[in-house]
């Protein structure tokens, strides 16, 4: 299922006019505490301020006193770990899950950097990727992104994948700067992939193997071979070695850069 | 008179690359100013749901945004199509900079702004995530 349209639960602790502020302690606490749960949170001192999404999947609760806005629910006298379970509680029955089932990790796309060069696509096994309407490369199914993977980010020739949660840059959203040449270099490795010199290079390999694992009718051994070489690289990009033993091959990924124009041509017919 | 920012704080709730003595603070130092703010669980999880918090806040006048790298937020908010403007835009890194720092840029009533210029997108696509944000909610 997607997760794009699937609304963060927002909290707004309201503090204006005919309602007492928290004191700063508690309502760090609350605060704290509804983040760990997954919720927005607003606070809101004041008229202003971002507004309300018309009271969808949100709550509006205060310290009430006399003349406080209609809307706001009372939580006079409330320690923290009871508002929280009381909108665990109510989120839980209007939506019938906790707010935060999904760790985020996805690839961001720097759009002042790509090219539109459709490497990442054609790269990617768990079809994150697609195209728009204008045949543009989008994230079209974050959730699929495999957790700590950054293999499209390494296969981008122009440094235009951002994972915001990975530890160095400039994959973590650092600027680009010549300085990271030298550690990006890899890339050049990796990105041959998509030319096939890496499976050539696999294939002699296999070949070279082939006399002598048939001749001990081992077909592990051959596997080994491939994992060996595979773990080299994985080791060296920080992506995962299920990720690069499953790879899709040359015509693969020229399959599914066909597929996702198919899908953007027919959605562009669709809107038009 | 000139607007003041709207605050965005994110807890960066699913990673541990935002030191937590750093964002801790930020959030504590937030919580006893007088300032409305808010106050996100991980900005990555609503770019990816698309949110439409996240347009309300591009589209709502000036933002000061304590997070991560500017280059990475600006664009979370384009995945999440809600385009930031880089001259009512400013965004503190709690990864590079100390809270102290982050709280009294948070705080100063003065917008700095620092997302980078994007004058001449790259061939082949154009600048689609730096328009106005549509408004849908």
């Amino acid at each position: 299922m997607s997760v794009a349209g699937q609304l963060t639960p927002r909290v707004v602790l309201y503090e204006g006019a005919g309602t007492a502020p928290w004191a700063a302690a508690a309502r760090f606490e609350l605060l704290e505490r509804l983040l760990a749960r997954g919720y927005s949170v607003s606070r809101a001192t004041g008229p202003g301020g971002v507004p309300l999404a018309q009271g969808h999947g949100e709550w509006v609760m205060g310290q009430c006193e006399q003349d406080a806005p209609p809307g706001c629910r009372d939580v006079r006298g409330w320690d923290a770990a009871r508002v929280v379970g009381m909108i665990d509680a109510e989120h839980a029955a209007r939506a019938g899950a906790a707010p935060e089932d999904w760790t985020p990790w996805f690839p961001v796309i720097d759009e002042a950097r790509c090219t539109n060069c459709m490497q990442c696509l054609g790269f990617c096994l768990f079809g994150v990727f697609g195209l728009d309407a204008q045949h543009r490369i989008r994230v079209e199914s974050p959730e699929n992104c495999k957790t700590q993977c950054p293999a499209c980010s390494r296969v981008c020739p122009e440094a235009a994948i951002i994972f915001p949660q990975y530890p160095r840059s400039p994959i973590n959203g650092d600027d680009v700067e010549a300085s990271h040449a030298a550690r990006e270099a890899i890339k050049v490795d990796i990105s041959a992939l998509l030319g096939g010199d890496v499976y050539r290079v696999l294939r002699e390999r296999s070949a070279r193997g082939k006399t002598r694992f048939s001749a001990e009718q081992d077909a592990d051994k051959a596997l080994e071979e491939r994992r060996k070489c595979l773990a080299q690289m994985a080791a060296a990009a920080d992506i995962p070695p299920e990720v690069l033993m499953s790879l899709p091959s040359p015509a693969e990924i020229r399959r599914r850069a066909e597929e996702a124009r198919a899908r953007a041509e027919a959605a562009r017919k669709g809107g038009d | 008179m000139t607007e003041p920012p709207h605050l965005l704080y994110c807890h960066c709730a699913h990673a541990r690359v935002v030191p937590p003595e750093v964002k801790t603070e930020v959030l504590r130092q937030l919580c006893a100013s007088g300032a409305s703010f808010e106050a996100v669980a991980d900005l990555c999880a609503l770019a990816a749901r698309q949110d439409p918090l996240l347009r309300r806040l591009a589209a709502g006048g000036p933002l000061k945004i304590a997070a991560c790298y500017p280059r990475a937020v600006r664009w979370l908010f384009a995945a999440g199509q809600a385009a930031l403007s880089e001259a009512r835009t400013e965004v503190l890194n709690m990864r590079v900079q100390p809270a102290p720092a982050v709280v009294a840029a948070m705080l100063d009533p003065r917008l700095h702004p620092n997302l980078a210029a994007m004058d001449n997108p790259k061939p082949g696509r154009d600048s689609h995530g730096t328009g106005p944000a549509p408004m849908t909610s």
